[in-house]
């Protein structure tokens, strides 16, 4: 753990804080202490906005009928930003969750699609966050389509992904032309070695923006207030990130 | 009915029945599970409503799964579900790779007594390729809006874990709404508690709020820390140590049977409460 210097995790936490931006209620599915980070750090920069709803936290949720609400909310168009991840995304947004190779007799078996063939149809702003930024996890074409980066326009489509968050780079998603567009490479890294890690086509600008560092008030906002709200949903996470302990948590 | 041990509330899930089983979060009878796979329980149907975790692993492994119907079995923090991903691999259970909102419609169709619910999304997801039992049709309300249809899922028992009973057979829930769900789609429900009071759950009206009326419940069975290994949310965490050691004894077919002899099989004993 290093509290001085930088952290990956923070400084994604700040990328995907900024591609929230304004929004009345941000849910964090299973599995994402990074999204989650990133969401209490937008509520914190809001003043108590947006509303953030963590599955499988008792405290930083105001579900009250089950599992089903999250997705009963969503497809009423109140859920304004969601997070997804694949085993593999593709070029044009398809993520899969279910497995490599045939179906019948896959290679790799994932743990399996989740809520994504739903939530990814009906949430305006869907960030997709993938920590390994390789040609085995960024692929040309997914292997099976769990849910589909875009839809033919006669298909019910609110929602679906407006960027791609690695541990190397940014990209935004447009939708009309179903392509990545390389935004911004974090410190430490280059637009060759994307290029070179990416197993599919994109865009990339002239001029390679380098992803800004979070500002030392944001640091002292994740290390100092959000950190303590993950311990109950992350603990592992907090500890390792944030040397967060159980005990220390201010009521969210 | 408040069942007088474990075995005798567990007598309803029968060799090949439909079984529901509720996410890591909201409550997983697995003192139960054990219990099941002692008695030596065969090709169960288990539906996940709508995720699972070491409860359809162990089952896997244990051999007592045929088919699963479910959105994803992961360990979590602890990684991938070892058993679930070698029997898909070597093709050993028939997997009906769903979408959690639409496990949670197909219940809610059979709570309604319909037959089907229409859910958004889907169209253009290979796991509708997979499910021909989902169909797509035209709105009847709307123009040239194509929206899928999910069958009923009517489970011949759902079994679930929760804090609190009650003498007559009344369950505390609280805000998982989805055990009641689960209880209202099923032809049986048995439920394992962490205690039963004397007092009527419909007698206070902040915990009536929560309760699932014994109407629904067919048995009922005291099972302290009915959840461990997994949490009992705001009762108990989940015991970390232990789901690593599985995590890592689930690895190899050996160190799998070692679990099970240890930490299964050799309760036997301890079971009735």
């Amino acid at each position: 753990m290093s509290v001085q210097g930088l952290r990956q995790e923070e400084l994604l936490a700040d990328v995907i804080a900024g591609l929230i931006g304004r929004a009345r209620h941000v849910a964090v599915g299973a599995a994402s202490p990074i999204p989650a980070a990133a969401a209490l750090l937008a509520r914190e920069r809001g003043n108590g906005q947006p509303y953030v709803s963590l599955l499988g936290s008792r405290r930083q949720t105001f579900f009250t009928d089950g599992g089903r609400e999250l997705f009963d909310c969503a497809g009423q168009g109140r859920i304004d930003v969601f997070f997804l991840s694949g085993g593999q995304i593709d070029g044009q947004g398809n993520i899969n969750l279910v497995g490599t190779g045939d179906y019948e007799k896959p290679q790799v078996r994932f743990p399996g699609s989740f809520g994504s063939a739903y939530l990814y149809y009906v949430v305006p702003k869907v960030i997709l966050f993938r920590l390994e930024h390789t040609r085995r996890t960024l692929v040309e074409k997914v292997d099976f389509i769990s849910a589909p980066g875009t839809s033919a326009d006669n298909v019910y489509r609110p929602g679906g992904p407006i960027a791609l968050v690695t541990n190397r780079c940014l990209f935004t998603f447009d939708r009309a032309r179903r392509r990545f567009r390389l935004t911004s490479v974090h410190p430490g890294h280059t637009q060759a070695e994307v290029a070179e890690n990416t197993g599919f086509a994109f865009d990339s600008p002239e001029d390679m923006p380098q992803t800004p560092a979070p500002s030392a008030e944001t640091l002292h906002v994740l290390r100092t207030v959000v950190a303590p709200q993950l311990v109950e949903v992350y603990p592992r996470f907090a500890a390792e990130v944030f040397g967060a302990v159980p005990g220390a948590a201010t009521p969210g | 009915m408040i069942a007088r041990s474990l075995d005798e509330a567990l007598a309803p899930i029968a060799d090949g029945c439909v079984l529901a089983v509720a996410r890591e979060q909201s409550g997983v009878a697995m003192a139960a599970t054990r219990a099941l796979i002692r008695r030596g329980i065969k090709r169960l149907h288990v539906v996940a409503l709508p995720t699972s975790s070491l409860q359809a692993d162990l089952l896997i492994g244990a051999g007592a799964i045929d088919t699963i119907e479910t959105s994803a079995v992961s360990l979590g923090e602890f990684g991938p579900a070892p058993c679930f991903t070698a029997a898909v691999r070597a093709g050993s259970i028939r997997m009906k790779d769903a979408t959690c909102p639409a496990l949670h419609a197909a219940f809610q169709a059979a709570e309604k007594g319909v037959p089907f619910m229409p859910l958004r999304g889907l169209i253009g997801s290979d796991l509708l390729v997979h499910r021909p039992d989902w169909k797509v049709i035209d709105n009847p309300f709307g123009e040239d809006d194509p929206i899928v249809l999910l069958p009923a899922i009517k489970p011949d028992v759902a079994l679930f874990h929760a804090p609190l009973a009650d003498r007559v057979g009344n369950v505390w829930v609280g805000r998982d709404r989805e055990l009641a769900m689960m209880a209202h789609a099923a032809v049986k429900t048995v439920v394992t508690v962490e205690k039963i009071q004397d007092k009527n759950l419909f007698d206070d009206p902040w915990l009536a709020a929560g309760a699932l009326g014994a109407f629904y419940v067919d048995r009922v069975a005291l099972a302290p820390r009915g959840a461990w290994p997994l949490a009992l949310a705001d009762h108990y965490p989940a015991d970390a140590a232990h789901l690593a050691e599985y995590a890592r004894m689930a690895q190899t077919t050996e160190g799998f049977a070692a679990y099970l002899d240890r930490h299964v099989l050799a309760q036997r004993v301890l079971t009735s409460p």
